[in-house]
Order: C-alpha cells, then structure tokens, then sequence
C-alpha cells in the first residue's frame, strides 16, 4: 500500500525518531512511504486554544497535500481526533464563507483514509505482530484522544503484547488525563501540574522502565516530570517500540553507556 | 448567618483560586474521597444498563426538542399551572426574581421560609437578598444546612458539602447548634440535623424550592431529592415558591421516563431517587393553597440564541461532568467562582454572564472528554468550552501577547519554507536555555551525572509554568523533513 506520512508539526520538530520509526515499521511490512513535503499543522493547537480564525486556512492546505493519498497515517492520536471531530464543520464553514464550496466533499471522501498510526495497523492492515523485539517492562498510558476521541481501546495493548520480550504492565489510572491539555499546560500550570503527579505515580507504582503512548504530547508532559524528579523512567512513542529488533538490541549491547563528567 | 456568595462578577480568576484550593490537603483529600465513592457507584448502575447509551440519545432529543420550541412549551407550562390553580411569574433576572420572591413572602406576614437544595436560587442568591428584607431562610437539605450553618458556599451542584468531611461538619454543628457533646458517626450527626430542623418544618409557613423538570403539557412540577426534607417542604407549608430557570420545561408526561432514570444514577449511582415529588397545581386539604413559580431567565435567552452554546442547556443538574473532571477533583468547586463548578459551570458561567466576566473558566479543562463520556443528556462540553474560548479570544482582540504569537505561528504553518525557519528560530532561541554537555567523556557505569544535558530545566514568562515542575527535551538538530531529505538524496532503502 501507499501510505502518505502526515508527521505532525510537533514530531517533525520535537520528534524525529517517531517518524523514522514509523518509516521503518511500515517499510518492514511491505509498504511504501511517501511524505508530502508542503506540510505543516493540522491546525489543533490554533483551533483548541480559541483561534479558530487561524486554524481554518490550514483545512485547505492539509487537504491538497494529502487527498490523493491511499492511506494517510498520522503518529498522533490528537491530531487525528481534530481532523474527526472538528474537520468536517470547518469545511463547512469555508465553503460558507464562499471561498471553496469543493471542501467539504473533499473533506468527506479523504477523511476514511485518515488513520492514527497503530489503528492503522490493527484495523484497517489487521495485524497486531510487527516483528518487534523490546525487551523492557513497558506500561501504556491511553491518551484521552486515543481513549475516548479515536476509541483505540485494546488496539495498542494488542499491538505491545506481540513484542517479543516486552513486559507490559498495566498502570491504575489508565482512562485518567495526565494533565497536558495543550496550552492547559501552560495556562493552568499548577493544576496540571498536580494531574501530572497522580499520573506520574501511577508510572512509578507499575515499575516500568518506559512509559508509552499513541501521542507524543502525553508524552512529553509525563517525561518532563519524570527526568525533573530524576526517575530513570521513560517515554517511547508505540511506533518506536514496535520499530525495535534483535538487531537494534544487539547494536545496543556494543554501546557502552557514556556518562559526563 | 449571611456570607458571601459565589459571584462570577467578583470572584478571582480559575488559575489563582486553584492556586490557593490546591494548598487544601484536607479539601483535596475530601473532594477526592466524595467523587470516587459517587462515580464507583454511577459505574456499577450504567454498567447494568444495556440500553444506557439509546437512553443517553433519548434525554438529549428530548431536552433539545423541548429547547427548540421553548417559546411554545413555557407558554402551555404556564396556561396548565394557572388552571390547576397556580400562579407564574416571569423574572428576567436575578434582581427580579429576588423582588418577586420577597414580595410574595412578605404577603404572607411571615419573616421565616424553609428551603430545599436549589442551585437556581443559589445562582440568584437568593438567602442573601431575603436576609436584607428581613426574612430568615433555613436551609433543610442536609448538605445545603452544613453550607449555611459553616457560612461556607456550596462546591458542587448535587453534593454541595463534599468538600467537607464528617469530622468538620461535627464541628459545625457543635458550634451553631450549641451541642458541645455531639458524637461523630452519621448517626449522631443526621439527628442533630432532624431535631434542628424538625421544629422549623412544623412551623415555617413558606417554603422555597428550585424544580429539577416542569411539565408543559400538564403544568406539572417534579422534584427529585434523597432525604426527604424536600417533600415536607412540599407538603407542610402553607405557600410554596419555586424558583425555575425556563429551560427546565419538558413537553410532556412521558417524556420524563429516560430522564428520570437518567438523572439518579448519574448523579448519585442511584437506580431511582428515594423521594420523587410530582405535584399539579393545588388540591384543597393536601399540601400548600398558595403556589407560585417564578421563571428565571437571568441570561438564558441568550444562550438559547447561541447556536453552539444551546446545548448547555440541556443540563439536567446531575453533576456526573463534576465527579469525572480530573480538573475538577484537583480543585473542588470554589476555584470556579461560581455555583456551578467543574465542566458544565466552565461552560454555563460564562454565558450567563454574557461573557463579560467568567473569561478564564473556558480554559479550566484539558479537553480530556471525560465530562462529554459521563453527561446522561450527551452535552459536548469539550466542543462547548472550544466554541467559548474563541470568544474570549476576540474579545482579547489581536493585540493581546498571546494572539500575536498565535498568529505567528499560524503564519509560519501557511508555507513549508516559513515553518522550516521558524524551526531554526526555536532551535536558536532556546540553546541558551539548554544544559550543554561538557567536553570530557568517562565511561563510568551506575554513575549518575549532576548535570543533565540536552534538557531545559528553566523557561521565561508564561513557559516557566511548564518549568516550574517539568523539565523540557531540547529539539533535536535534526527534524523530520531534514532527515526524509537526506536519505532519499541518498537513496538508501527506498524503492
């Protein structure tokens, strides 16, 4: 199959790694990778945050970049669930406005083929093995835009539980938010700070070596305090797990840790 | 006994009361406490419905049918109750209602009324107004007496008191009942509260109540309630005032079937309320001669007109959006500044208010969607809060900080070439902020380093609330794009 990338503004600039493992893992399974080079937001940050005005010309501009795409995969569960939820009536609004009255079919037509990286190869490739071989006690913690936007469920669990040597445990509060929000993190410091601990302690108390998700933004909140408190736990996007193989672990081996002094 | 009430128009910012309330170990621990017990319960009752989800659909058609032609349904509310004997009142805002209530009081000759749990009268604040008129108003729910006796101020819209625990209503209640040896199990408390209110139910001629629905085609009025203070205010009286916001009306009888399922075990894991009071106008010798409703706009014509925002008031006063809020449970109800807290107050509060106060409480929620899974009458909260906040943006207007920079960013995201420099920007401006690595490399195993490189422990202005408690990876010095490039420049793997 062909799958366009859609690698998100904040993976492509805070997240390389995700999408070379996203490269990896579909390349391994047989698929061509292609990434449409004019692409940028899908506008969520400008549209949560309450500047709609500004997210709407990044609609048009995602939608030319991709509707001719057979499959687009997105390694963000909140990114797609903006596309979801909020895309269709922002087509509807622009081609209100009279500037383009083709969107919102456009929309329509392009949105099925639209899939959040691991629902992409659970249901629409149906496969949950990848090949991957991580051998760590891993805990998953399910984004609430995974959870409850996307519905992902079991999906992910299902994708870990094929990793060879992978030991998943599972956290308490799993259907908890871990606080970020976004600009919530910032506007709302203290009190996502404290949503933050409980879910933090929900990582410690599972004793894993890594926390993963379907979503880098979770992810990057939860890390942010687990290296503040010096856990020596951390995070690893799904795709960079599902990416990993007895011959990345070996070269691992070969690598000494190097410390500073 | 009168305090201050929760006042939007006065009331400090969600961001610095949370502040304040998250110092609260013993409010945070009750909060916490309250909310788990209530949402344990509602899972267990919803969990047992297999139709749960049609029967969600089903109160949100009726609830927003019966918004749609509110005109209509209000007019024949009012036209049943009259003919069943009852008198209505239309009040267009707080200042009104208050008039009306305290003149119908007054009429009767008393200076004493009983009250059942009402947020409306709560929202319109009611005791205060009464209390400057000369008229004492007892509180009879147990939650709503904790909150008068404690002059405190109620923190959620069905457990008003959950912020207290056991130990310090035993205070309260040792103090304003005057009983230095009140015990401290359930027990001993609940009957302090039954021989304090017992005397005034027998004597007190008004009541005052809210309703949680009104029924258009019969004029009829319900309420639902635990402790059963609700039906001796309903029945012992000689005058009963109930205070209504319009949106309460349903069309019909029938109608009430799912949403008086709906509402008990959303709001306390209940299969049915313990006391269920419906009443149609008056019945001579069997329960009060003088009834009267005081329909309360304050605001929600308003709402009403708000495409996006109507739905808010499809609320059916559960609280469900309340125990699930992962903001909420950090907080309790106070930071909201209003008495109605969590989700469902971050959306209603700032449209009662007509969006001039209340700004900062579209942005008290992470959007997780928790409220929206929970709410019996499928109300979007997350997309509600969304729609506020773009106007509270402009009313910022574009000269705000933080619209400037928005609109950078939205500029840099129209062309591949400006995101790319605005890459490089960030990369610049915070490698100042970035702990360096040093120069000298030891292999030292189990050996931890002081220093962390490549993180950012420190941000300025309003970043450093990220900071204050999270560190930060600096950016890689490759992105994504950077990376696609160059391999297929070179061609490795690709086909």
């Amino acid at each position: 199959m062909n799958v366009a990338l859609f690698i998100t503004c904040y993976n492509d600039t805070l997240f390389p790694s995700t999408g070379k493992a996203v490269v990896q893992v579909l390349e391994r399974l047989g698929h061509t990778v292609t990434f449409p080079a004019g692409q940028t937001c899908c506008g969520q940050m400008h549209w949560n945050t309450g500047y709609q005005i500004e997210a709407l010309p990044l609609l048009p501009r995602f939608v030319a970049q991709f509707e001719h795409a057979e499959a687009v995969v997105v390694p963000s569960s909140s990114c797609v669930a903006m596309m979801r939820d909020h895309y269709p009536m922002m087509a509807e609004r622009i081609a209100a406005e009279g500037e383009d009255k083709t969107l919102p079919e456009r929309v329509a037509k392009l949105l099925p083929r639209i899939w959040e990286f691991s629902e992409f190869l659970t249901k629409k490739l149906g496969i949950t093995d990848v090949g991957a071989y991580y051998p760590h006690r891993v805990t998953y913690h399910a984004s609430c835009h995974g959870l409850r936007g996307l519905g992902l469920g079991d999906g992910p669990l299902s994708l870990l539980k094929s990793v060879r040597g992978l030991e998943l445990v599972e956290i308490s509060n799993l259907e908890q938010c871990c606080g970020f929000g976004g600009t919530f993190a910032i506007k709302n410091a203290e009190v996502s700070s404290a949503m933050l601990a409980e879910k933090t302690q929900a990582v410690l108390n599972t004793g894993a070596e890594q926390c993963t998700a379907c979503d880098n933004s979770c992810l990057m909140h939860i890390e942010g305090a687990l290296h503040r408190q010096r856990t020596g736990v951390g995070t690893k996007h799904i795709a960079e797990i599902l990416a990993h193989t007895e011959a990345d672990a070996a070269a691992e081996a070969n690598n000494p840790v190097e410390v500073t002094v | 006994m009168s305090r201050v009430p929760l006042d939007p128009r006065t009331a400090p910012s969600f961001q610095t009361a949370a502040k304040v309330l998250l110092g609260d170990a013993q409010l945070r621990k009750n909060v916490r406490h309250a909310t788990d017990v209530i949402q344990n319960k509602r899972r267990r009752l919803v969990e047992e419905k297999h139709d749960w989800q049609q029967m969600r659909e089903s109160g949100r058609q009726i609830r927003a049918h019966a918004l749609q032609h509110l005109d209509i349904y209000l007019a024949e509310f009012e036209r049943n109750f009259t003919a069943a004997g009852g008198h209505i009142h239309w009040a267009r805002d707080a200042a009104e209602a208050q008039r009306i209530v305290i003149d119908l009081v007054k009429q009767t000759g008393t200076s004493e009324v009983i009250k059942i749990k009402s947020m409306t009268t709560e929202e319109i604040q009611l005791n205060n107004a009464l209390e400057a008129a000369g008229v004492h108003a007892f509180e009879t729910d147990l939650a709503e007496l904790i909150i008068q006796l404690g002059e405190d101020q109620p923190s959620h819209i069905v457990v008003p008191a959950l912020h207290k625990n056991r130990s310090q209503v035993r205070e309260i209640f040792r103090k304003k009942m005057n009983l230095p040896n009140l015990g401290e199990t359930p027990q001993d408390l609940a009957e302090a509260a039954r021989q304090f209110l017992r005397e005034k139910f027998l004597r007190v001629p008004v009541a005052i109540s809210g309703a949680n629905f009104l029924i258009a085609e019969t004029g009829g009025v319900c309420i639902v309630e635990s402790e059963g203070n609700g039906r001796m205010c309903l029945t012992l009286p000689e005058t009963l005032i109930s205070v209504v916001g319009i949106e309460k009306v349903l069309p019909s009888w029938q109608d009430l079937e799912p949403l008086i399922q709906l509402l008990p075990r959303s709001a306390t894991g209940e299969r049915m309320n313990p006391y269920n009071s419906l009443w149609t106008g008056v019945h001579p010798g069997d329960g009060p001669t003088n009834m009267h409703i005081v329909l309360l706009d304050n605001g929600r014509t308003d709402v009403l007109a708000d495409h996006e925002g109507r739905q808010t008031l499809q609320c059916i006063r559960c609280g469900a959006c309340q125990n699930a809020c992962p903001v909420y449970r950090q907080t309790g109800g106070h930071a909201y500044g209003s008495v109605y807290a969590g989700p469902i107050g971050a959306i209603l509060t700032p449209q009662l208010m007509h969006m001039e106060h209340s700004q900062s409480l579209p942005y008290a929620s992470s959007l997780c969607g928790a409220c929206y899974e929970v709410c019996p009458v499928k109300i979007n909260i997350p997309e509600v809060l969304i729609h506020l906040r773009n106007k509270v943006v402009e009313q910022n207007g574009w000269y705000a900080p933080e619209s400037l920079a928005m609109k950078a960013v939205a500029q840099a995201f129209l062309s591949e070439k400006r995101f790319r420099a605005a890459q490089r920007l960030g990369r610049i401006a915070e490698s100042p902020l970035v702990k360096k690595r040093k120069q000298n490399k030891l292999q030292v195993l189990g050996q931890e380093e002081a220093q962390t490189p490549g993180w950012i422990g420190w941000l300025p202005g309003l970043l450093g609330g990220w900071t204050d408690t999270r560190d930060l990876q600096a950016m890689p010095k490759e992105t994504f794009r950077d990376w696609w490039e160059k391999r297929n420049e070179k061609g490795s793997n690709r086909t």
